[in-house]
This record gives C-alpha cells, sequence and structure tokens, in this order.
C-alpha cells in the first residue's frame, strides 16, 4: 500500500465526548485517500469495541456499526493495547465479533514497536 | 438529600473520586453519560460505589446510557438501573443537586 505510514491513537470512550466519532472520521478519510492507516484502541478507547451498544435513546449514530466499516475502507490494522483491556476487566474475547477477528492485543513492547515504525501519528 | 451525578469515566476523570470523598449517608448518586463506566467491578473505585451500601446511599445508573454503551450485562446487583423519568424523579425529591464533571 502506498502512502505514509499514520497511526491514530483513540484513547476516549464513545458517546461522552464527540472525539471517538471524530477520530474514526478522519481515520475513514485516510482509508479514502489511500493511506497506510494503523488504528490503535487504548485506554477508555477499548471501550468503543464493546459489542451491543445500544444507542437510540440516547439519540446518537451507532459507534460500533461505524468501526464495522473500517475494512470496507481498507483500514485493517486494527490493534488493542492488552493492559488497558486487563484493567477494565476486559480480554480480546469482550470484544464484537465479528470485528474482533481483524483486531490484535499488543502487549506494552508491541505497542512501542507500532510507534516506532510510524512516519505521523495522530492523537484523539 | 443531595443528588449527585458523575458524568465521567472513573478510569480517566477524578469525578468520580471526589465525589464518593464527599457524598454523605442518605445521598444518591446517579451515573450518567460515561460516568455509567463506573458500574464495572474493575473499576478502580468499585469498592468505593459498593461501600455506599453500607452508608444508605442509594447508587443509579442511567439505562439509555447503560444501553448506549453496551454495558447491559455488566451492571451489578447493587446499582440499580434509572430511566428519564426516574431521574427527574430523583432531582424532584433532592434538596439540592451537585453535578461532578
Amino acid at each position: 500500500m502506498s502512502g505514509k505510514k499514520i497511526l491514530f491513537v483513540c484513547r476516549r470512550s464513545p458517546y461522552g465526548t464527540s472525539l471517538a466519532r471524530e477520530a474514526l472520521e478522519a481515520i475513514l478519510a485516510g482509508g479514502v485517500f489511500e493511506q497506510n492507516i494503523s488504528v490503535l484502541f487504548m485506554d477508555d478507547g477499548v471501550f468503543q469495541l464493546l459489542p451491543e451498544q445500544k444507542p437510540d435513546s440516547i439519540e446518537s449514530k451507532n459507534h460500533l456499526a461505524m468501526l464495522q466499516a473500517l475494512p470496507l475502507y481498507d483500514v485493517e490494522s486494527l490493534y488493542v493495547e492488552d493492559d488497558s483491556l486487563r484493567a477494565r476487566g476486559l480480554d480480546h474475547q469482550s470484544l464484537a465479533p465479528p470485528l474482533r477477528q481483524q483486531i490484535e492485543a499488543l502487549d506494552n513492547a508491541a505497542v512501542k514497536q507500532l510507534f516506532a515504525v510510524q512516519d505521523t501519528v495522530v492523537s484523539f | 438529600m443531595i443528588l449527585h451525578t458523575v458524568n465521567k469515566s472513573p478510569f480517566r476523570h477524578d469525578a468520580l473520586a471526589s465525589c464518593l470523598r464527599l457524598i454523605a449517608d442518605g445521598d444518591a448518586l446517579l451515573l450518567i453519560e460515561d460516568g455509567v463506566y463506573g458500574v464495572l467491578e474493575q473499576q478502580p473505585l468499585a469498592g468505593g460505589i459498593f461501600d455506599c451500601c453500607n452508608r444508605n446511599i442509594v447508587v443509579y445508573a442511567l439505562a439509555a446510557d447503560i444501553r448506549a454503551r453496551g454495558l447491559q450485562d455488566k451492571m451489578p446487583g447493587h446499582i440499580i438501573p434509572c430511566n428519564d423519568a426516574g431521574f427527574v424523579d430523583l432531582c424532584c425529591r433532592a434538596d439540592k443537586t451537585q453535578s461532578w464533571y
């Protein structure tokens, strides 16, 4: 794949602020422009990946449904920080299928390596 | 009775910590918006939330925010789901409201 290696770091939970949604829109734009995108979910960002999100009664678009579209935009390098999952009582199996098959859990060393190989990092 | 509302996740904000320091016996605590992540057993202040039961403090979580975030299966028995009408009722019954944001 051509383009710059860009890592999007998603650290915020969905719905409470607009940051999760804004990150996703930037990621999808990057996909459309054929950049080499990786996405890391960490800290409260791991909450974006929980299944059974039903935001109709808070009059919000379903964040998980939008995340499921990432592979359609050729954004397939999806990662989650293992330490963030465990601190929240979660594991890889807690994440929403089928998206979780696209998501790789990384330990601390692997996360540092992911940062190291990027051209640019964008944090939300 | 003071109604305390907390709308921030306990994993990244001190709102719940400050609330639990100052909430008094007989008050009520309502978790809303990102504050509903406070229902999780693994959150650092889960013990403080559980202790509310021993202090005559009822802990509620706004059901719409629980559902939005997919936390329906993670509600412990000592936290009571509250709908919008219940939220209004809590506000009416309270002498004062303190918003922790």
